[in-house]
C-alpha cells in the first residue's frame, strides 16, 4: 500500500491548513500519524488514489512522498499486535515506524507498517500468509 | 621580487599618481609629496585607501594622471546609484593591458592556434574589448560576436570551431542550456576552455560548466579601476588566480590593517607602470586571501583566492566574519538541498544567534524524521567546519522564504533592527 507523507513546519495552524487542504480536495483520509519534532513535522496518511492527490499537493507547493507501506489485520484482544509483530521480527523485518487505525465497517483492528527492507517483508507476508 | 625593487616600483607609482589632482591632495595629508617620501614599506601603508567613492567625487576625470590629449580610451562602469566610474588609457596602458591579459591566456594553455569567441559585452564595460586585445596580442583569432543572440553564438562556435569561449559563467550555462534547443550536443563543438568571469560562481557552478560544455572553465578576475579583466586569472594547475606581476596586492582586514600571506580579507590592489588612470592602494571591495610563490605554469609571484564574498556582505557575529557565500557553501556541499535560504542574526542576552533557514524540497525530503534529524545535523556541522561557529539550522517548508524580484534577500540581521528601535 502506498502512503503519503507531507513535510509541514511545527507553526500554529500548519496542520490545520494542511487538513484543509485535503478536505477541499475531497480527499478521505483512512489513516493517520503525525510524527513531530520540535520545528517541523511529518504527517503520514492513508488515502484513495495516493498518487493523484500527491500531484495535487505538489501543485499547492507541499512537499510530499510517496512510501510504500503495509497494512496488517490485528487480531483485537490482548497481545495480539505483539503475537504478530513477534513473527515479522522472526523473520528478519526491521521496523521503521507504525501506527494503528480502525477499519469501520467490521471494527477489525489494523497497523501501518513502514519497513526497513521492502523485500525482506514481502517474504515474510507471503510466508506467514498475513495480509 | 625583492623589497627595494618592490619599493622601486611604489615610487614610480607614486610619481606617476602625484600628476592628478586627487591624489596630490590626498598624498598631502600624509606628508608625501615626492616619491621619495616614501622610504620604506610602512610608509607606503600609510597612503589612504582609495575607494569608488572617490571617483564618484572626482567625476569625470579627476583621478586621470596625464592630459586628455594623450588618453586614447575610456571605459566606465555602470553606477548603480548615481554616476559611472570612469576610467582611462593612454596607448601605453592598451598595449600594457593587452600583454597581462596574453600572459594570463597562456597561463591558461591558450595559443595562437586557438579560436576565442568573445562573448563578454563590448563597450564602455572592459570586459570585451580587455579580452579581445588580450587575444590579438597572443596571436589566437578572435571572434568578437559581444554578448547575447544565443543562437547566432552557438550556430558560430560550431561553424568557425571556437576552442576558447570568454564570457560570464552564468551566460556559459545559459549557452549549455540552449544547445539542445539548436539540435546540437557539445560533441559539435570545439571548445576546450572557459574563461568566466564578471560575476561571482561557485565551484558547484564550475563543476557543472566543466561537465555540460565539455571544457576547463576558468576563472579571470578584475575591475576596470584597476585595468579590466587579466588583473589575475586561473592556470591549468587550478591553485589559484595569478596576480599579473604589474600589480601589488594587500590584504587588510576591516579596520585597514595589512593581513600576512594567507589570511583572508579585503583585496586592495596598486598598479605598476599605469600611466592614464594608476591605481594606489584601490580598494577592490572583493574578499580574498592571497599567497606569494611560484608555480609549475611558470608563474611567480602572488596569487589569490577564488573572491567568494564582497565586503558589503559581511556580517560580524560573535566577533566572526561571516559571509553568506561561505553559508551557501556549506548547503551545496552537503547536498540535496535547493539553496534556498535565509540567515537570521540576532542577540539573545549577550549572545549573537545564527539561524539559517533552509527550504526542504521533494530531493531533501525524507518520510523519516531521524532522517531529517540526520539531514539537520549535517548542516549544522558543516556550517561550524566552515565558520567556526555554531548555527541552529530549522528546515521550512517550500516557499515559505520571500521571494524578492532581484537578488535574493539571504540575510536578516535583527540586531540591527532592535538597535534602531
Ligand atoms: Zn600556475
Amino acid at each position: 500500500m502506498l502512503q503519503l507523507s507531507i513535510f509541514l513546519e511545527n507553526a500554529q495552524g500548519r496542520l490545520a491548513d494542511a487538513l484543509n487542504t485535503l478536505a477541499d480536495l475531497q480527499v478521505n483520509i483512512r489513516a493517520l500519524s503525525l510524527a513531530d519534532t520540535k520545528d517541523y513535522g511529518v504527517l503520514r496518511i492513508i488515502v484513495e488514489n495516493p498518487e493523484e492527490v500527491a500531484e495535487k499537493l505538489r501543485e499547492r507547493n507541499c512537499v510530499v512522498k510517496i512510501t510504500q507501506v503495509w497494512v496488517l489485520k490485528v487480531p483485537d484482544s490482548p497481545g495480539g499486535l505483539a503475537g504478530q509483530l513477534n513473527k515479522l521480527v522472526a523473520e528478519g523485518v526491521n521496523v521503521e515506524y507504525m501506527y494503528g487505525f480502525v477499519e469501520k465497517e467490521n471494527e477489525q483492528a489494523q497497523v501501518v507498517l513502514r519497513v526497513r527492507d521492502a523485500e525482506i517483508m514481502q517474504a515474510a507476508m507471503d510466508k506467514l500468509a498475513l495480509k | 621580487m625583492t623589497q627595494d625593487e618592490l619599493l622601486l616600483h611604489l615610487r614610480k607609482t607614486i610619481e606617476q599618481v602625484l600628476k592628478a589632482p586627487y591624489y596630490k591632495k590626498k598624498l598631502a595629508e600624509v606628508g608625501i609629496y615626492y616619491p621619495g617620501d616614501v622610504k620604506s614599506l610602512e610608509d607606503f601603508r600609510k597612503i589612504p585607501l582609495t575607494d569608488k567613492e572617490a571617483l564618484r567625487q572626482n567625476y569625470p576625470f579627476g583621478l586621470f594622471a596625464e592630459p586628455l590629449e594623450k588618453m586614447v580610451r575610456i571605459h566606465a562602469s555602470s553606477g548603480t546609484t548615481g554616476k559611472p566610474t570612469v576610467v582611462g588609457y593612454t596607448r601605453e596602458d592598451i598595449q600594457l593591458w593587452a600583454k597581462i591579459v596574453a600572459n594570463g591566456l597562456r597561463r591558461a594553455g591558450i595559443t595562437s592556434n586557438d579560436v576565442v569567441q568573445v562573448a563578454y559585452g563590448y563597450g564602455l564595460f572592459t570586459g570585451g574589448m580587455g579580452l579581445h586585445y588580450g587575444c590579438e596580442e597572443l596571436g589566437a583569432l578572435v571572434i568578437p560576436i559581444s554578448g547575447g543572440n544565443t543562437q547566432r553564438q552557438l550556430m558560430l562556435m560550431r561553424d568557425f570551431g571556437s576552442t576558447v569561449l570568454c564570457c560570464t559563467p552564468s551566460y556559459a550555462l545559459y549557452l549549455a542550456d540552449s544547445l539542445g534547443e539548436e539540435g546540437m550536443t557539445k560533441e559539435d563543438l570545439k571548445l576546450r576552455v572557459g574563461i568566466f568571469g564578471a560575476e561571482p560562481w561557485t565551484e558547484q557552478m564550475r563543476a557543472e560548466i566543466e561537465t555540460r560544455l565539455g571544457i576547463r572553465a576558468l576563472d579571470i578576475y578584475g575591475l576596470s579601476e584597476t585595468m579590466g579583466p587579466g588583473v589575475s586569472l586561473e592556470c591549468l594547475k587550478g591553485e589559484g588566480l595569478h596576480i599579473d606581476e604589474n600589480f601589488y596586492p594587500e590584504i587588510l582586514d576591516k579596520d585597514g590593517n595589512v593581513l600576512p600571506e594567507g589570511e583572508t580579507g579585503e583585496l586592495v590592489l596598486t598598479s605598476f607602470n599605469k600611466m592614464g588612470f594608476p591605481g594606489l592602494r584601490y580598494r577592490t571591495k572583493d574578499i580574498t586571501s592571497i599567497t606569494y610563490g611560484s608555480c609549475t605554469c611558470g608563474h611567480t609571484g602572488w596569487t589569490m583566492k577564488r573572491v567568494s564574498a564582497r565586503v558589503d556582505d559581511m556580517l560580524i557575529i560573535r566577533g566572526v566574519n561571516v559571509f553568506p557565500s561561505q553559508i551557501e557553501e556549506a548547503i551545496l556541499s552537503v547536498g540535496g538541498i535547493e539553496p534556498h535560504y535565509l540567515i537570521v542574526v540576532d542577540r539573545e542576552g549577550n549572545l549573537d544567534t545564527l539561524e539559517v533557514q533552509i527550504e526542504v524540497n521533494a530531493a531533501s525530503f525524507n518520510d523519516e524524521i531521524r532522517e531529517l534529524e540526520e539531514l539537520q545535523q549535517r548542516l549544522q556541522t558543516k556550517i561550524h567546519e566552515i565558520l567556526n561557529i555554531a548555527a541552529r539550522v530549522r528546515l521550512v517548508e517550500p516557499k515559505s522564504i520571500p521571494r524578492s524580484e532581484g537578488k535574493a534577500k539571504r540575510v536578516i540581521d535583527k540586531r540591527k533592527e532592535k538597535q534602531l528601535s
